[in-house]
This record gives structure tokens, C-alpha cells and sequence, in this order.
């Protein structure tokens, strides 16, 4: 009897699963088109599977081994139970090979059941806390199904009480593994997120076999000179078609939502949940059923929104309100842990757009910035002429006045700063007492773009950066060197498409290189322990976690290491506008990060970024004192005697007629 | 009563600190006043360059037009905008205090309102509502005070710094609007032709003596009203001798002669 009722389970099962299939892919492709590579993408998508997604998912091993026993269980049981079941192959070994991937995927939900036990709060409940129990229910109805193909039990054991125990424990299997993968049960992370990594938006992210590739953190640049295009995100059929996958493969882990430094600072922002808002803006609906963390103090249920509704409404609610996106550092946090390769920094981003180009809705100091970066080049209003008062008495040589240089020194707007015009006459020391070949842009540099980008407001990002290459066109030059991360990851990512392809490096790198060129001279750092803050858009962004690190080593300082350091540092709180959008919550973001500091007990953090510098040094004292890795580096610094000062030769007394 | 034409008119700001071309702050609160109403058609009007992009900073505050008499920099603007608003039907007239660039003079909202005959509002910072073919709004005063003022239509009013601040200007709509361009007579400004330009000097801050010793002086020093001194409150006297009384004042201070 269950010979007959099984390939009727499982095909209806299947054929359910190809229809819901269809019908998700018709949702995603209301949105924007995107050029991907059908073939190629579903080809590489296996090695992206097993290398670049296991990666991420391997830094937590319980789940990486469960992951493994449960998925590949499972793949393989539903291949065989459909050759055995399904077409009736009732061969001994596929029947002992079908046993074998049922046991390995029972013994992965076993785990998944621990965890489930007693979950940690960044995952979700609801559908989820049914999963374990439907693994379990698939993998030992399988099992116990196939024993007699194995030939262990007769072919009619059990009898019809045991087959209709058995249809109904395949029944419950295959819905939530077959067809509930298709139509929005827990599993479709698993249908979703294959086709994700296939055709990925930034497919360019990936490693590659010849060990190239792996790193994409620069935005997508719009399209200003088409008038139709739209300026970012209102609804969701904005985004293209392939960021609305992505959101669909969110398999609500919430490994985003306990590194986001927003949503630990009780602002208005969970990263996790503003993923699944966009899924429900793709299918329509409330939040009320959402069974994750809330955003911080915004209550479930009062959210709603469909494929062509606006997801911000400035008047009233709709999906996601404006603060929510407004409370992002850009830290890139969330993408880093992200096991699904789930891009939420270029979502928001995208949002923002909308509403600063078309909105003009920026909130708090937003406006007033943009405006200042139209009119005077930079973020504070300063008078253009004073962007090298800072340098007035160090005789720096201009770019303009020679033409070419080896390194040009991309001051960034810390110029107008005094705090970072400290670090940048120590830069500016450390440069000239390694004798290299440098030069500045002075009064023809501008604002990198960086504000105005992540602010949304891509035009003037553009006409920043449209200037800025035009400008560095005029000359000849080797390498672009700065002591600003953001510049720096603008400049080397972000400039490109814009037609502006340089050799940038951060003072850090920099610095490095002329100490293993041994061109300069330096002593060893005396004072107390020293810990060290990575700035996201140095570390994250650009993957340089080495050469801060080397360069402190080097004069003599071991690193107390944070417990949040390296690829899981957490934001300073200075990045993507937010201190200028401001949006309030329960503590800073920079107090937090102080804390991280202070559990090291080190007495000096080594910073490498002026945002961070500028926001950890507003924390209130008594604290450890901040320090740019170029102020240490200068301060050790032995300044050679060679060229020695001529006295100055002696003038002839005049004499007066 | 139909419905409402607002006019605000602007001009081509300079930002202070790089003076880059903007749109002028005090004409942009202007534009926000005149945005804020309900239930009327409003005009934006620029006398000058339709080819200046700083107009289009303008539209980015979500105007779907704005109206641009074309002239050349030497020509009154005077003349042009007075013509444009009676042809209009203009029931209100919103302007900033004074330009940022070119003559600067803030004379423009007296003459405009002289030569239509029009009354006018300096240093308007609200308009409550308007009704009945007049307007109660709030002028501006110094210390943070307001009067509230009746007016009957049509009047002129420049706005006061207390006037809500100008909306963000978006890309977006500011790449859409259309910049329609008049024709118009040009009469020149015989100011160009006699009289010699140079950049305008900061006047001089008269130096303030702080004679206050206690907290409580200096806060009394910083908050007294303004005090004439030597004012004079007339009371029902008869309206001619109350025109002379003033005649007399503005005699001895050298208004007329």
C-alpha cells in the first residue's frame, strides 16, 4: 500500500514545489532589471555554496557541523527517495545509501533541536521552533519507509496501520521540505538562497579559483543621466529584481542583528528585521506575524506594505519608517556575518536615496551638510580658501606647483578639524622624514563624497567625485595615500565607475611599507598597554587588518586585543552620516565601543580614522586616552641629522645710505 | 472668495563663506511661507537669468514651476515684477529682506509696494490665516517679540529670519521642474550706468561696555526691551494735531526737511 501512496506523496509534493517555485520568481521579478549570468551563475553557485557561504558559516562551529549533517542529509535523501520512492528502484544500495542520508540528517536535527531548545534571542521563533520537529519527522518516516527496500524488514511489516502512520509522517516531511521551501515556510532559505548565490547582485564578492575577487563593498552608482531612472527606492519593485532574492534567502539567523552596533544602542534598527520587511513588502502583508526582535521600541503589528506601496510614508505608517534606515552606520557589520550573502548596507542605502533625492527629507543636520558640500566642498561650511590653514607653516609641496609626484598625500576634510590636524602634521612628519616624493592637492581637493553618498544624495556624491577625478587628471602621480579610511575606501572602490582608477593606500599600509623599506628611523612607544579599534571602512570595507597592527608591533607596542577586534569590530558610531542624522536611542554607540576599550584595561586606544578619533574622544573622560597610529609612529620617530640645517649664511651688513 | 494667487519672489543667493551661487536663504523662507498655505496657487517669480542653476534649488522644494522674467543683469527688476503681478491678479506678495548678491540694497519690497500702492509687512514671520479678503499674521520684532497685524488684501510682505526655515532642496524634483521663461521690457538701471561698484565692507559693531556686575544684570541688560527714552504717548488728541505732532518729529530728526 505505501508503494502506492508514496510516489503520490512525493510528486504531488514536488509538483506543488515547482508551482510555488514559479510563482517566487514572478514576485522577484516585478522588481528592476538586473544583467546576471543565468548558466554561469547557477554553475559557480555550488563552489560559492561550499566556499565563500561555509566561510561565514564556519566561524560558528556547532552550527556549521549541524548545517552540514542536516543539508547534505537531506539533499541526498530527497534525491534517493525520489529514485527509490518515487520511481520505485528498490535497490538494495540505494536503499542502504537512502538509510545512511536519512540517519546523517536525523542526527543534524537532532542539534537543530538542541538549539531550539532554549534559543538565543537573535533567532526567530514562530515557523522556525516547527522546523526541527518536521527534520525529525522526514528524516525517520524515510527511514523506517525504506528498511524493507534494504531488505532488514519484510516488504509488508507492519501492515496498513503502520503504512498510515507512515504516509502521514511522510506527508508532514514533505510539505515543509518540499513545497513549503517554495511557498515561504522555513526552508525557503534554502530554495531562495541557492538561486541568491547564483545570481547574486555582486557577483564580484565571490572567491574566485585563481584567488582573485572576494571583496565588493563599494555602492552601485545610479543612473543621473537618465531622466526615468528612478532616484533609489520607493517601493519595493525598485530595488532590482535580485536584491528582492536576496531578501527571500534571509534564513533569520539574526547573527546581523547581535553584531548591529544600532540595534545594541536600542536605536530603531534591527537589520534582520528590516530584511523580512522587505519580504513582506515583496508578498504583501503586515509585521504582526514577524517572530524575531522587534526594532527598538516600535511594537509588531503596526507595519504593513505591498510590492508597489511606498515603504517609507514621512505622514503616518507604512512598512519601514524613515529613522529606521536613518539609524544605520554603514558599518557593514551585518553583511560580514551574513551567512546568506545578503546585502542590507546597499538596501538602505538605496532607500536613502529616495528620500533625500526626492523627498529632500534628511533628517536633523542632513540638509545643512548636503548644502554645505554644494557650496563650499565640504561637510562643515568652511570657507574653501582655509582647506590648507592647517599646513600654513610646514612648507608642503603642492601638486599643482610640480606637476607630478610619486605620493600624493589626499588630506581629506580632517583638515578642518583641529583635533585631525594633529594626526596629519604627525603624518606629514613621518612623510618627510622618510625623504619620499609627496605632494598635496591643497585648495583643489574636495569632500570625497563619502557624507553625501551614504546620506543618500548621490548627485552630489557624483559632482564631488566628477570634480575630484577631473582634477587628479591634470597630474601625474604613483600612489594616493590618506589618513581617512573613508576617503580611501571612496576613492579605491567607489571612484571607479565614475572613471577614476587609482593605486590608494591607508597611511597605516603606508607607513608599513616605509618601515620594512627601512627609510625610517623609530624608537619604541613608551608608556602603557595599548589596544587597537579598527575603523569598519578601513577593516570591513578594505580588509586591512594587518598593517595597523604590524606598524604598532614594530615600535614596540603589543596589542591588548578587544573581544570585538578585527572583521567583528564594532562601529565607532561616526560612519554612513549617522551622527549627523542622529537618531536617538537608549545609549551611544561610542560609549559602547569605550566599554569594549575599557575591558582590556589598556590605557591608549590606537585609532586609524578621524570619525573614529572624533567619536571616541566625545566619550566622556576618565577613559583612555586616543591616539592616530601616525601620532604614535611620529612620536618615536628619530629625525635623521644628514641634512643637517646650513646655518644661514651670514649677511653683509647693509649700509644705509 | 476664489482661490488665492501667492507670489513669492526670488533671487540668486551667494553662500557666505565661498560665495558660490545658492538659493538665497531669506527668499528660500519665502518660498517655505508660501508652500505652507493651504488652499492657494502659488507663484514663484524670478526676475534675471533663466540659465542660473541655482534656481533649480528652488524647484527642488517640490515646485512643479517657476516663472523666470527674462533680463539681462544691468535691468531694473523693479519695472518687470510690478507689471508681472498685476497681470497676475496677485493677492499676496512674499519676498526675502534683502538679496544676497548684486545691489542688495532690501529696497525692493518698499518700492515694489510703493509703485502698486500696496501695503506692506516687514519682518513677517507667520501667517495665521486668511480670510474675508484679509490676512492676521505675526510680524517679526526684535527680542523674539510678535505683533499680530490685520491686513487687507493685496499686500506685500518680506519675511523676517523667524519665518519657518526653507525646506531641503531634492535632486529630484529639482531636475524635473520647468523653468518657464516671460518676455519682458527691459528698462535699464541707470544705477549701472553712473554709479562705480565695490564689495560691501562689514559696518562697523558698536563696542559693548558691560557695566553689569552680577549675573542677574547682565540677563536684565540682555533681555530689557529697547527704550526710547524720550517717546511721547499721544491720547486723544484730534487727528490734526496728532499728523503734526508727527510732522514735528520727523522734522527734528532730520527724516524731512
Amino acid at each position: 500500500m505505501l508503494q502506492t501512496i508514496l510516489p503520490i506523496l512525493l510528486f504531488a509534493a514536488l509538483a506543488l514545489a515547482i508551482l510555488g517555485a514559479a510563482k517566487r520568481f514572478s514576485m522577484w521579478r516585478r522588481g528592476r532589471p538586473s544583467q546576471v549570468d543565468w548558466i554561469g551563475g547557477l554553475l559557480k553557485m555550488p563552489r560559492r555554496y561550499l566556499v565563500d557561504l561555509h566561510h561565514v558559516v564556519e566561524r560558528d562551529k556547532y552550527m556549521s557541523k549541524t548545517h552540514v549533517a542536516t543539508a547534505g542529509g537531506f539533499v541526498l535523501a530527497a534525491l534517493l527517495a525520489i529514485l527509490v520512492h518515487g520511481f520505485g528502484l528498490h535497490s538494495r544500495i540505494l536503499g542502504f545509501a537512502l538509510l545512511a542520508a536519512t540517519v546523517c540528517m536525523f542526527t543534524g536535527a537532532l542539534f537543530v533541536a538542541k538549539r531550539r531548545r532554549n534559543p538565543p534571542p537573535r533567532l526567530s521563533k514562530g515557523p522556525w521552533m516547527r522546523l526541527p520537529k518536521s527534520l525529525l519527522m522526514f528524516s525517520v518516516s524515510f527511514f523506517i519507509a525504506t528498511l524493507p527496500v534494504a531488505g532488514i524488514l519484510p516488504a509488508e511489516f507492519g501492515g496498513w496501520v503502520l503504512a498510515g502512520i507512515l504516509s502521514l509522517g511522510i506527508a508532514w516531511g514533505v510539505s515543509e521540505m518540499f513545497f513549503g521551501m517554495t511557498w515561504g515556510g522555513p526552508m525557503k532559505h534554502a530554495f531562495a538562497g541557492a538561486l541568491h548565490l547564483a545570481w547574486h547582485r555582486r557577483s564580484e564578492r565571490f572567491s574566485r579559483k585563481d584567488g582573485r575577487g572576494g571583496r565588493s563593498t563599494g555602492l552601485k552608482a545610479l543612473d543621473l543621466d537618465d531622466p526615468k531612472a528612478p532616484l533609489g527606492v520607493e517601493k519595493p519593485t525598485d530595488f532590482t529584481w535580485n536584491q528582492l532574492l536576496g531578501f527571500d534567502a534571509c534564513v533569520q539567523c539574526g547573527k546581523c542583528e547581535a553584531m548591529c552596533p544600532a540595534f545594541a544602542a536600542g536605536q530603531p534598527l534591527n537589520p534582520k528585521k528590516l530584511i523580512q520587511d522587505m519580504v513582506i513588502g515583496l508578498a504583501g502583508g503586515s509585521d504582526a506575524k514577524f517572530a524575531g526582535s522587534p526594532y527598538p521600541g516600535k511594537p509588531l503589528g503596526e507595519h504593513s506594505g505591498g510590492p508597489h506601496q511606498p515603504i517609507v510614508s514621512l505622514q503616518g505608517k507604512a512598512l519601514v519608517d524613515a529613522e529606521t534606515l536613518w539609524s544605520c552606520t554603514t558599518c557593514r557589520a551585518c553583511v560580514e556575518e551574513c551567512p546568506m550573502m545578503i546585502e542590507h548596507v546597499d538596501a538602505i542605502v538605496d532607500m536613502r536615496r529616495h528620500l533625500t533625492l526626492e523627498k529632500g527629507s534628511t533628517p536633523n543636520k542632513g540638509a545643512e551638510v548636503l548644502e554645505n558640500l554644494i557650496a563650499t566642498d565640504n561637510p562643515g561650511g568652511f570657507a574653501p580658501g582655509g582647506r590648507l590653514n592647517w599646513a600654513a607653516d610646514l612648507n608642503l609641496p603642492i601638486l599643482a606647483e610640480q606637476g607630478h609626484t610619486d605620493i600624493l598625500f589626499w588630506v581629506g576634510d580632517g583638515a578642518f578639524d583641529m583635533r585631525n590636524q594633529r594626526t596629519l602634521r604627525a603624518f606629514v612628519k613621518i612623510l618627510k622624514a622618510s625623504g619620499v616624493d609627496f605632494a598635496v592637492l591643497g585648495l583643489e581637493e574636495r569632500d570625497s563624497g563619502d557624507v553625501a553618498r551614504r546620506l543618500g544624495d548621490e548627485a552630489t556624491f557624483q559632482q564631488l567625485a566628477k570634480r575630484n577625478i577631473a582634477t587628479l587628471d591634470k597630474y601625474q602621480f604613483h600612489t594616493i595615500v590618506t589618513c581617512d579610511p573613508h576617503s580611501f575606501h571612496v576613492l579605491k572602490n567607489e571612484y571607479g565607475a565614475l572613471g577614476g582608477d587609482y593605486e590608494v593606500l591607508h597611511h597605516s599600509t603606508y607607513i608599513e611599507r616605509l618601515m620594512k623599506a627601512g627609510v625610517l628611523q623609530l624608537g619604541q612607544h613608551k608608556g602603557g598597554s595599548v589596544t587597537y579599534h579598527d575603523p569598519c571602512y578601513l577593516g570591513r570595507y578594505n580588509g586591512e587588518y594587518e598593517a595597523p597592527r604590524a606598524v604598532l608591533k614594530a615600535i614596540g607596542i603589543e596589542v591588548k586585543e578587544m573581544a570585538r577586534s578585527g572583521f567583528r569590530s564594532r562601529c565607532c558610531g561616526g560612519g554612513g552620516g549617522a551622527p549627523i542624522t542622529d537618531i536617538p536611542g537608549k545609549q551611544r554607540i561610542p560609549d559602547m565601543r569605550m566599554e569594549d576599550i575599557k575591558e582590556t584595561g589598556a590605557e591608549l586606544v590606537a585609532v586609524g580614522c578621524p570619525q573614529c578619533t572624533v567619536m571616541l574622544e566625545g566619550v566622556v573622560e576618565p577613559r583612555p586616552q586616543i591616539k592616530d597610529i601616525a601620532e604614535l609612529v611620529a612620536e618615536v620617530l628619530i629625525e635623521s641629522e644628514a641634512p643637517a640645517k646650513k646655518p644661514a649664511a651670514r649677511r653683509e651688513l647693509a649700509e644705509v645710505q | 472668495m476664489a482661490e488665492l494667487n501667492v507670489v513669492a519672489l526670488v533671487s540668486i543667493g551667494a553662500h557666505p563663506a565661498s560665495g558660490r551661487p545658492r538659493r538665497a536663504e531669506q527668499d528660500a523662507r519665502a518660498v517655505e511661507l508660501g508652500l505652507g498655505l493651504k488652499h492657494v496657487k502659488l507663484d514663484v517669480v524670478h526676475a534675471g537669468d533663466p540659465q542660473e542653476d541655482a534656481l533649480r534649488a528652488y524647484l527642488g522644494m517640490g515646485l512643479s514651476a517657476l516663472t523666470v522674467l527674462e533680463q539681462t543683469h544691468e535691468t531694473d527688476a523693479l519695472p518687470a515684477l510690478a507689471e508681472h503681478l498685476q497681470m497676475a491678479n496677485a493677492h499676496l506678495v512674499l519676498t526675502g529682506g534683502q538679496a544676497e548678491t548684486g545691489e542688495g540694497s532690501g529696497m525692493l519690497p518698499y518700492l515694489l509696494a510703493e509703485r502698486l500702492g500696496w501695503p506692506l509687512i516687514a519682518g513677517l514671520a507667520e501667517i495665521e490665516h486668511i480670510e474675508n479678503g484679509s490676512a492676521q499674521v505675526l510680524q517679526a520684532l526684535p527680542r523674539g517679540q510678535r505683533r499680530r497685524l490685520k491686513v487687507r488684501l493685496p499686500f506685500v510682505a518680506s519675511v523676517d529670519q523667524a519665518a519657518p526655515a526653507p525646506r531641503q532642496s531634492a535632486f529630484g524634483p529639482a531636475r524635473r521642474g520647468m523653468l518657464t521663461r516671460e518676455e519682458v521690457e527691459l528698462v535699464d538701471d541707470p544705477l549701472y550706468a553712473t554709479a562705480q561698484w565695490q564689495p560691501a565692507r562689514p559696518r562697523p559693531k558698536r563696542l559693548k561696555v558691560i557695566k553689569a556686575k552680577t549675573g542677574a544684570e547682565r540677563m536684565k541688560a540682555a533681555t530689557a526691551k529697547a527704550s526710547g527714552g524720550g517717546g511721547q504717548v499721544l491720547a486723544g488728541v484730534s487727528p490734526r494735531d496728532g499728523a503734526e505732532a508727527i510732522f514735528k518729529l520727523l522734522h527734528d530728526e532730520g527724516v524731512i526737511r
